[in-house]
C-alpha cells in the first residue's frame, strides 16, 4: 500500500523524511504506524530502531493516532507574553483533554510547539495546515466549535 | 506590455492568509469585472506590506495609500470610493504614522528593498528592478576569487547569530580542490520571534537565489539546497516557483550564460527541530538522520553533507550578496559602524504599539529601534525588559536601552544581536514567567545528544518551577547559575551553552523579582 508513495522517491536515506512527511499526510489519523515503518525500513534498507530514532526526534511526526484536526499551539515566550498558557487552558477545558492526547471521537488532538514564526500575530496557532492568530479564549471557542459541528 | 491606471499590491503572507486573503482577492478581482475597471486596475500578489497582525492589507499605487483590518463587505466602497472618485477611506488607512515611518525606512534598505513592491512570483518583476544583474556580472565579468574578495572587503558577517565573516568563511571551502561542494541555505528558522527569513522569502525569494548562485560561484559549487522548515509552506512554494522560472529562463541549469557554468538548488523540508538550525545539525538532518549536532572540527567548509565540503549561510546573509556584487563593497560600508557593517533585519515583539519588521543600519541603538519602528510601547504599559536575540539571547534592562545594535557594542554587555528578534516585555509581566517560558523553550528543544544539556535544562525548569510556585530557596538562584555556566563550558553544542544568557541577565538586573515571590 505504500508503493505509490515509494514510487516518487530513490531508495536512499537523504530522503526518508520526505518519505515520512508523505505518508503521515495520507494516513486518515496522521500518524506513522509499526507496519509502515516496517514498510519504509525495507525500501530504504535501514532498520526500523534507525527510523524510529528519526521519527521521534521531530516533533512533526507522530507514532501515535492522532484525531482530524491536529491543533498545535505555540508556547514560546513571544506567545507566552500574549498569554499562551491561558488558551492552552481553555482548549484542555473545551476538549476535555491534556496536550498529548487525542479526544476520544478522534476530531482532535492537542499538541505544544515552538515557534510559528507568526509572532506578530502572537499568540497563535495551527490546526493541521491553517495558523489562527490573535488568540483569545472567545476565539478558540469559537473555532473550536465551529469544527465540532463540520462533524454533523 | 499593458498599461494599467493602478496598480493594487495585495499582501499575501501567512499573516494576510489567515484572515483569509485569497478569497478576498477572488471576490476584488470578481468586482473589477463588474465595475468594468478590470482594464484600468490590477491586482498584484506581493510579499508582507509592514504592518502586522492587521489582517488583510493592500497598498494602492501610484498614491500608496494603504489599507488595513479588510473585510470583504468593504471591497464596494473601495472601488467606489478610492478607485473611482479618488477619495481616499479615512477609516481604512493604516496609521499614517506607521506606514510613513515604513515608507521612510524603505530608500535605506539592503535585504528588503523589493519586499511589498515587486510580486514575488513574477521573475520578471524582479529582473525589471535590477535582479541577476550581480550574477551575470559574475559569471562574466568576475572569477570566482574577485567575489569573495569584494564580500571580504564589504566586511559582511553571518547574520544567522554567530556573526561569522562571511568571506572568510568562503575562503575556506574555496580553497579545496574538489568538485562536489556544496552550498547550503539554513532557512530553519525556528529562534522564537523570529520570523525576518520567512518575509525575506516570502516577499522577495529571488533575491535569496541570486545570493545562493554568487555563492556557489564563488567557492566553485554545482550543487545548492535550500533547507527550509517545515512550518514554512508558503516560502516552500515560492522558493519553489522560484526556481523554476531560473531554470526556464537560463539562470540556473547547465551552461548559465554561456559561461559553462552549471548549477542546480534543490530544496530540503525539515520536521521541525529547533536544534536544526545549528549548522552540523542541519546537515544531519538533511541527510535523513537525527538532527543533532556533529563535532567540529572537522568544519562543514571542510567536511559537511555527505563528507563534502560545504557552505552553510543563513537566508538574510545570502540575500546581502546581490548588493555587494552589483555595488561594490564601498556602497555597503556606508551602513553601519566599522566592525559590524552593513544593515540588519529587526523584529519588534511583545507590548509595542505597532508590532512589525524593520531593516536598519547595524549600530543603531536599541531605544531608536523600539520608539522609531516599534511605535515606542503600548498604551498603559511601561517598558521593563527587552529579550533581545531570541530565546538564547539577553534581557535588556531600561538603563542599557541606548546600547547600540551591532556586534562589537553588544559584546561589552555579553549581549549578542542573534537572529535580530526583539521581544518588548511590559512592567506587568513577571520576569519570573518569562525566564520559566525561555527555560521551558530550551528543555524542550534540547536534542538529547549530549547530558550537560539534556540533563541541565530539564534540571533548571524544575528548578525555575519551585521558585515559581513559591517553594525555591534563595541559593537556587546560584544554583541556576552555576548550573548554567556549567553547560556553557560543557556543552556540546550552541543550544545548551547559551542558556546562561537569559538566566544571566535576568538574575542580574530583576534579581528582586525572584527573592520577592519567594517571601510570599
Amino acid at each position: 500500500m505504500y508503493e505509490k508513495i515509494f514510487s516518487k522517491y530513490t531508495p536512499e536515506r537523504e530522503n526518508l523524511i520526505y518519505i515520512l512527511h508523505d505518508i503521515q499526510d495520507n494516513h486518515p489519523q496522521n500518524y506513522i504506524s509499526e507496519e509502515a515503518v516496517a514498510a519504509v525500513g525495507k525500501y530504504l534498507r535501514v532498520a526500523p530502531a534507525h527510523i524510529y530514532g528519526v521519527l521521534t526526534f521531530y516533533t512533526m511526526f507522530s507514532t501515535k493516532p492522532r484525531g482530524k484536526n491536529i491543533i498545535r499551539l505555540c508556547e514560546s515566550p513571544p506567545c507566552f507574553l500574549k498569554g499562551s498558557d491561558k488558551i492552552i487552558a481553555k482548549l484542555r477545558e473545551l476538549l476535555n483533554i491534556r496536550v498529548g492526547e487525542t479526544t476520544g471521537d478522534e476530531l482532535f488532538t492537542l499538541e505544544t510547539c515552538a515557534c510559528l514564526g507568526v509572532c506578530g500575530n502572537a499568540p497563535v496557532m495551527m490546526i493541521n495546515e491553517d495558523v489562527y492568530g490573535d488568540l483569545t479564549e472567545e476565539i478558540v471557542t469559537v473555532i473550536i466549535n465551529k469544527l465540532k459541528g463540520e462533524k454533523l | 506590455m499593458k498599461l494599467y491606471r493602478s496598480h493594487i499590491l495585495l499582501a499575501i503572507d501567512e499573516a494576510s492568509k489567515l484572515a483569509g486573503v485569497v478569497e478576498f482577492k477572488d471576490i476584488f478581482e470578481q468586482k473589477l469585472i463588474e465595475y468594468n475597471l478590470s482594464d484600468e486596475i490590477k491586482i498584484l500578489e506581493s510579499g508582507p506590506l509592514g504592518p502586522l497582525g492587521s489582517g488583510i492589507c493592500l497598498s494602492i499605487f501610484p498614491e500608496n495609500t494603504v489599507y488595513y483590518n479588510l473585510k470583504t463587505d468593504d471591497i464596494d466602497l473601495i472601488i467606489k470610493e478610492h478607485l473611482i472618485k479618488g477619495r481616499p477611506i479615512k477609516k481604512l488607512i493604516y496609521n499614517r504614522e506607521a506606514v510613513e515611518r515604513y515608507n521612510y525606512n524603505y530608500s535605506n534598505r539592503i535585504v528588503l528593498d523589493n519586499s511589498g513592491l515587486i510580486d514575488p512570483e513574477n521573475i520578471d518583476e524582479y529582473l525589471a528592478v535590477g535582479g541577476y544583474e550581480a550574477w551575470e556580472k559574475a559569471l562574466t565579468q568576475l572569477k570566482p576569487n574577485d567575489v569573495i574578495e569584494e564580500v571580504k572587503q564589504s566586511g559582511l558577517r553571518g547574520r544567522g547569530g554567530a556573526g561569522f565573516p562571511t568571506g572568510l568563511k568562503w575562503s575556506f571551502t574555496a580553497a579545496i580542490d574538489v568538485q562536489d561542494k556544496l552550498i547550503v541555505v539554513n532557512a530553519d528558522e525556528g529562534e522564537p520571534g523570529t520570523f525576518k527569513d520567512r518575509l525575506i522569502m516570502e516577499g522577495d525569494p529571488h533575491k535569496l537565489l541570486e545570493g545562493v548562485m554568487l555563492a556557489a560561484y564563488a567557492v566553485g559549487a554545482h550543487e545548492a539546497y535550500v533547507y527550509i522548515r517545515g512550518e514554512y509552506k508558503l516560502c516552500i512554494n515560492r522558493i519553489r516557483k522560484a526556481i523554476e522560472q531560473c531554470l526556464e529562463y537560463g539562470i540556473l541549469g547547465e551552461n548559465i550564460f554561456d559561461t559553462g557554468y552549471n548549477l542546480v538548488i534543490k530544496i530540503k523540508i525539515g520536521a521541525g527541530a529547533y536544534v536544526c538550525g545549528e549548522e552540523t545539525a542541519l546537515i544531519e538532518s538533511m541527510e535523513g538522520y537525527r538532527g543533532t549536532p556533529r563535532s567540529k572540527p572537522p568544519f562543514p567548509g571542510v567536511k559537511g553533507a555527505w563528507q563534502r565540503p560545504t557552505v552553510v549561510n543563513n537566508v538574510e546573509t545570502l540575500s546581502n550578496i546581490p548588493f555587494i556584487i552589483k555595488n561594490g563593497a564601498d556602497a555597503f560600508k556606508k551602513h553601519g559602524p566599522e566592525e559590524s557593517t552593513g544593515t540588519k533585519v529587526y523584529t519588534i515583539l511583545g507590548d509595542v504599539a505597532f508590532p512589525g519588521l524593520c531593516e536598519v543600519d547595524m549600530g543603531v541603538t536599541l531605544r531608536e529601534i523600539i520608539d522609531n519602528y516599534g511605535g515606542g510601547m503600548k498604551q498603559d504599559k511601561k517598558f521593563k525588559a527587552a529579550l533581545v536575540g531570541g530565546a538564547a539571547g539577553v534581557f535588556i534592562p531600561e538603563s542599557l536601552l541606548d546600547v547600540k545594535m551591532d556586534y562589537a557594542s553588544l559584546k561589552e554587555y555579553s549581549a549578542v544581536l542573534g537572529s535580530g528578534a526583539i521581544l518588548v516585555i511590559g512592567d506587568d509581566f513577571s520576569m519570573v514567567e518569562m525566564l520559566y517560558s525561555v527555560i521551558r523553550f530550551f528543555r524542550h528543544e534540547s536534542c538529547g545528544k549530549c547530558s550537560p544539556c539534556s540533563k541541565g535544562t530539564h534540571e533548571l525548569f524544575m528548578m525555575i518551577n519551585r521558585i515559581r510556585n513559591g517553594i525555591g530557596k534563595k541559593e537556587d538562584l546560584d544554583k541556576m547559575l552555576l548550573l548554567a555556566d556549567t553547560m556553557k563550558h560543557t556543552a556540546f553544542c550552541a543550544l545548551g551553552q547559551s542558556l546562561i544568557m537569559p538566566i544571566q541577565s535576568a538574575l542580574d538586573n530583576y534579581k528582586d523579582e525572584f527573592l520577592a515571590i519567594m517571601k510570599e
